[in-house]
């Protein structure tokens, strides 16, 4: 029967064991016990692959048998994930974050940063002059939920005693605490998201943040508590602003390469930005998550407000070193 | 990077390996996407109760007195779940979260390089936006101008719930800005090779050239199928319909399925002898 034999049937029966022995490595590998195979084992696998690929190849011209193509595509495929797949560690990942990727994307980002900045100020400037015409302008600023009470008909005392807390307020202080931080993580990332959108939503949601900031601020000044407001805002605002800001110039930087796409096909700019942004963004919810906790617990303990102005100082050199300052190379 | 997908009805799509090689990916339906996030929804979910309940049971031990707890769970934990449970699976070796697991997806470089962590968290923190806000939308309640904000972004919305039905790869917003995609993960097995048997039945049965030449490639696949499928109404039909299409009245009397997988074995030995010299036969119709 020899002449009757295929071509394509021998070269499968010459080949079939590669095959069948990638297969089980493959998914010792899938099963997430790598560990389990022996050095040379973990060796063969690329070269094994290669073959399959090969194999592949050539069982393409040669051979009509569908199911042979099918499997060795699949086996390819899976080959190609274990080759070609993620193989930093998430801790040695997490090092290297942030050792020098987040500084990096955020240094790269400085002029969507000043940018988002100075919208921020702006709206703040404009709440202020707005409300100090008219205090109705406050109400269009900030939504109840977020005032309890301080609005423009409460008493000087209650605002100056909403300053400094007492151990007795801090019922259902936890809870008003995870919802600021869940509120101000969700602003930041719907800041980056929305992005996406030719900037026009992140621009505005920068301008209403520095509108609440504001309002708040020329509520606490016209009673004379403008210094101890400050010092309240700021402990954790520092943080707190510095994100919302980075995230809103991750939106724009996304926003940017949608409208102006440069050398590169649209595409290919958009997922560059978006991982640069991205990398911002990991970053801004570790930002928000220390300024929760400056929030909850550094302003409930820390009631003078020279101290407070000194914490919110140290935090913003040191956030500004971290990104800014010069360090020498670490990478080779 | 070479970038020219050419995708197939069957949502095939071209996707050249490093080495040169195209793997023809098929890429994750729209419907099986839908089903994973469901199913990854359901978990989280479960997890939150899970958690709520046991942090009940303890206060009610203890006799704590915190009612706001249950609250901050709900509140901190929806949002540290569904932001960190799909970047932490899609960080794994798999590349999928349980949900993509089960319907066999999973998730891989647009451009063919490596799925990096960077990728990962944009898709993801994308979601916030096609997912969330959409939801936190229909959540609203509004009269008079509120109301009307409220339709426009529900309509906002939709372009990014809808996002994934116009386009080729089936990106959605986040695999776009992230530059990944997902594809199908199946595992086929190796199926036997169909030639083996055939090549023994062929001995008893002689087809002649002008005989062989009344198929291409695609009947040829077919006609696998067919074998493979081994439905005995389905075989019987499509011996029939052969022996009438070759004139097949004067050979030994074999039975439907030896009858066929012979013809299979001559009919591929002689399509990829044809092939060897250079010319594929797409069907029946091309006669070269």
């Amino acid at each position: 029967m020899a002449e009757l034999q295929l071509k394509s049937h021998r070269f499968r029966e010459e080949r079939e064991a590669d095959w069948r022995r990638l297969e089980w490595l493959l998914a010792r590998v899938e099963e997430e016990a790598p560990s389990k195979l022996s050095s040379a084992q973990l060796l063969e696998i690329p070269v094994l692959y290669r073959q399959a690929l090969s194999s592949l190849s050539v069982a393409r011209s040669i051979s009509l048998d569908q199911g042979l193509i099918d499997y060795l595509e699949s086996l390819c495929t899976r080959g190609y994930f274990v080759v070609y797949g993620a193989r930093t560690s998430l801790w040695r990942r997490m090092s290297l974050f942030f050792r020098e990727d987040w500084p990096a994307s955020v240094r790269g980002l400085w002029r969507e940063t000043l940018a988002a900045a100075a919208i921020g100020v702006g709206g703040m400037i404009v709440a202020m002059v707005l409300i100090g015409r008219d205090p109705d302008w406050f109400y269009s600023f900030i939504s109840p939920g977020l005032t309890q009470g301080r609005d423009p008909t409460a008493a000087t005392a209650f605002l100056r005693e909403t300053l400094h807390k007492g151990g007795d307020a801090q019922q259902g202080l936890s809870a008003l605490a995870a919802f600021l931080f869940t509120h101000n993580a969700q602003i930041a990332i719907m800041a980056f998201a929305l992005g996406f959108a030719l900037c026009v939503p992140t621009a505005a949601l920068m301008a209403l943040n520095g509108a609440m900031l504001g309002a708040f601020l020329s509520l606490f000044i016209s009673r004379g508590l403008g210094v101890e407001a400050g010092g309240w805002l700021f402990i954790h605002g520092v943080t707190e602003l510095f994100a919302v800001t980075l995230a809103g110039a991750a939106g724009f930087s996304i926003g940017w390469s949608v409208v102006f796409p440069g050398a590169r096909a649209r595409i290919d700019a958009i997922s560059a930005a978006g991982r640069r942004a991205a990398t911002v963004m990991i970053g801004c919810v570790v930002m928000l998550f220390v300024a929760g906790l400056l929030e909850g617990f550094a302003r409930q303990l820390i009631q003078s407000t020279p101290i407070r102005y000194g914490v919110a100082a140290t935090s913003a050199v040191i956030w500004g070193l971290y990104f800014y300052a010069r360090r020498p190379a670490v990478r080779s | 990077m070479t970038q020219a997908p050419t995708s197939g009805l069957d949502g095939a799509r071209e996707f050249i390996t490093p080495e040169g090689v195209d793997l023809r990916l098929r890429l994750g339906q729209v419907s099986d996407r839908a089903a994973a996030l469901t199913i990854d929804l359901l978990i989280i979910f479960v997890v939150l109760i899970v958690f709520s309940l046991l942090t009940l049971a303890v206060l009610w031990v203890t006799k704590a007195q915190a009612p706001e707890i249950v609250g901050v769970i709900w509140l901190l934990g929806f949002f540290l779940l569904r932001n960190f449970y799909f970047t932490g699976f899609e960080l794994r070796p798999g590349a999928a979260t349980p949900g993509k697991r089960l319907m066999k997806l999973r998730v891989i470089a647009r451009n063919g390089g490596r799925l990096t962590a960077d990728a990962v968290f944009a898709r993801n923190a994308l979601r916030e936006l096609e997912l969330f806000i959409p939801v936190t939308f229909m959540l609203a309640r509004g009269q008079g101008v509120d109301a009307w904000l409220i339709s426009l972004g529900c309509l906002w919305s939709l372009v990014f719930l809808l996002f994934p039905l116009f386009n080729r790869d089936r990106l959605r917003a986040g695999d776009l800005i992230a530059g990944t995609m997902v594809v199908r993960a199946p595992k086929p097995a190796l199926l036997p090779d169909l030639a083996g048997d055939g090549a023994s039945a062929l001995s008893e049965l002689t087809f002649t050239s002008a005989q062989l030449d009344a198929y291409g490639i695609k009947e040829l696949q077919v006609l696998e199928a067919v074998l493979r499928g081994n439905d005995r109404k389905v075989i019987a039909e499509v011996a029939r319909r052969i022996r009438a299409k070759i004139a097949w009245t004067d050979g030994p009397e074999v039975s439907d399925r030896a009858f066929l997988s012979g013809y299979y074995a001559g009919l591929r030995g002689r399509l990829e002898r044809q092939m060897l010299f250079g010319r594929r036969r797409k069907d029946k119709f091309d006669k070269g």
